[in-house]
């Protein structure tokens, strides 16, 4: 794959150079959310499994961490890149659309696994029995998620313009389905219709999956959720790759 | 022996405004190419195309042989294109930027090539600056080492002296020189005409999406109509019925074809009852052929 090393490396030291604001900032404030709402709702949430509600809070936390920081990287390097010009840099030799998809998702899920690494760290030091029970699920989970919030960061760098519209799909759009996917809440606790309409947000079954590699239960079974995050990872995947190779917005 | 760029038919739109219409060009490999026009004339949108920048509406083209057109990249290896457009990626310093592009096109160690080059562009003592702390003249250089980082046998450069100094300006061009002389093609656009007529052997001018005229530098030159100039100053007389002439501020300007024809000339002015007081002759040169040309298209 003609290129893919160096522009892996080139991202990697892209976002290893601002570690701070890539790695640490999203790791403190995950950290954040854990600490006011185990603190706020430990005691008053009734979760699945025996499990109090830190255990049950802090894969769910892992994962969403993962998933914004992987659309992150790749939809801000690229606008970066378009709006700076350097994109340019990019086109001019021989980087197969392949080439260029594989290093821009695999740059973002290493950046969603560092930052995942260490909220689950911190997260088990805190609630020790927080431990994944099947960590090949988690793995499994982790790196799927990865590439398909890194693809679709991918997809929505390559369409924004300027980076108020990155701010827009990110809050609006990115944001809100995390956060009702089940990661502050268990969806058997919903009333039927939210239950029904939060079975159409595709983060709900990333998160469940991943927190069954925890604690071998969800609210969906996990072959459901094996399923749909691998559809939805190799539709989001296609559609990234296919936009690199006609030049979408890259070549006039 | 194939040519080092081949350009057939191509057109490009953007909506209603066309910008290349129907261009065809053919450049030898190993010359000296000029690419003259002025702006909105397309030199930048063809280059564009010969990049893998900008998609063509129709026609082929070609670097070497290699289809510049279609999904194949190999083309790319063979050229290496300096974007009019100072761009940089301010994450990095001067060596990681030409590392990166090297490992751009898969080549792992590049060292020796990338010490040559910071030598050449006198660089070396900005290996470590962030290229965005970096003059503009800098950034260009940059800009030049970065195409040239895998070695290209045909290399185009869009406007590589724009807004630089002298001094680097001498630089790139005994550079370019050198390049060519080791056997690489070299595609020069420019707006200093003197630049094309000091560097290029051979020429195209466009304009208005348009090649106007290709050849030699010297013969364009010498087919300008009005090859001689001779700028007179006159006192008195009357010389309106003297051909090919016009009235500049206080002088009056002739033009003739060889300079065996300025006796002749001098010898009707002053028949005609004018008095000399000065004289000044210049040939003509590639500026006078691109407003001629531009002026007819």
């Amino acid at each position: 794959m003609g290129g893919f090393y160096g522009l892996l490396q080139k991202e990697v030291l892209r976002f290893w150079r601002v570690v701070y604001q890539t790695i640490g900032a999203p790791v403190l404030a995950t950290l954040l959310w854990m600490l006011v709402f185990s603190h706020v709702l430990g005691e008053r949430v009734q979760v699945w499994g025996g499990l109090s509600y830190t255990e049950f809070l802090i894969p769910g936390l892992v994962m969403m961490a993962v998933l914004q920081n992987a659309f992150s990287n790749s939809s801000s390097s690229l606008i970066q890149s378009k709006i700076a010009g350097n994109i340019i840099l990019m086109i001019l030799p021989p980087i197969t659309p392949l080439a260029f998809f594989a290093a821009y998702t695999s740059a973002c899920v290493l950046r969603g696994l560092l930052v995942g690494a260490g909220v689950m760290a911190a997260g088990i030091w805190f609630e020790p029995s927080a431990l994944p029970q099947s960590p090949h699920i988690v793995i499994l989970f982790a790196l799927l998620g990865g590439t398909m919030a890194g693809a679709l960061g991918l997809v929505v760098g390559l369409w924004a313009e300027k980076f108020d519209q990155i701010g827009l799909f990110t809050n609006f759009i990115i944001m809100p389905l995390t956060f009702l996917s089940g990661v502050f809440y268990s969806i058997s606790t919903l009333p039927p219709f939210w239950r029904t309409i939060s079975q159409f947000n595709p983060f709900l079954y990333m998160i469940d999956g991943f927190r069954w590699g925890f604690y071998n239960q969800g609210d969906i079974p996990l072959l459901y959720s094996i399923i749909a995050t691998t559809v939805m990872t190799a539709a989001v995947s296609w559609l990234a790759w296919y936009l690199v190779k006609i030049g979408y917005k890259m070549k006039t | 022996m194939t040519e080092a760029i081949t350009v057939s038919g191509i057109s490009k739109s953007y909506g209603d405004l066309s910008v290349l219409d129907n261009i065809s060009l053919s450049v030898p490999q190993g010359a000296l190419f000029g690419l003259l026009g002025p702006n909105g004339a397309g030199k930048t949108t063809l280059i564009g195309i010969l990049g893998g920048l900008v998609r063509a509406d129709s026609g082929e083209a070609s670097i070497l042989g290699h289809d510049a057109l279609g999904d194949n990249m190999e083309f790319k290896r063979h050229v290496g294109i300096v974007p009019q457009e100072l761009v940089y990626d301010p994450f990095f310093n001067v060596r990681e930027a030409l590392n990166f592009q090297s490992r751009y096109f898969g080549l792992g160690k590049n060292n020796e090539w990338i010490d040559y080059l910071l030598q050449k562009l006198q660089l070396v003592d900005k290996a470590k600056t962030n290229t965005r702390s970096l003059s503009g003249g800098m950034k260009r250089r940059l800009m030049i080492a970065q195409a040239l980082v895998h070695r290209p046998p045909v290399i185009v450069l869009d406007e590589p002296t724009a807004g630089v100094d002298i001094n680097l300006r001498l630089i790139l061009w005994d550079f370019v020189r050198e390049l060519n002389a080791e056997g690489r093609t070299i595609i020069l656009t420019t707006h200093y005409l003197e630049e094309a007529e000091e560097l290029c052997e051979e020429i195209a001018l466009m304009n208005k999406g348009r090649i106007i005229t290709q050849g030699k530098t010297a013969d364009l030159i010498a087919a300008c109509h009005n090859l001689i100039q001779v700028r007179l100053r006159l006192q008195g007389g009357d010389i309106a019925h003297l051909p090919s002439h016009k009235q500049q501020d206080d002088s009056f300007v002739f033009s003739v074809q060889n300079y065996s024809d300025i006796p002749q000339l001098l010898a009707a002015v002053v028949a005609a009852g004018c008095v000399l007081s000065d004289i000044e002759v210049s040939r003509a040169d590639l500026e006078d052929v691109f407003v001629s040309m531009i002026k007819d298209s």
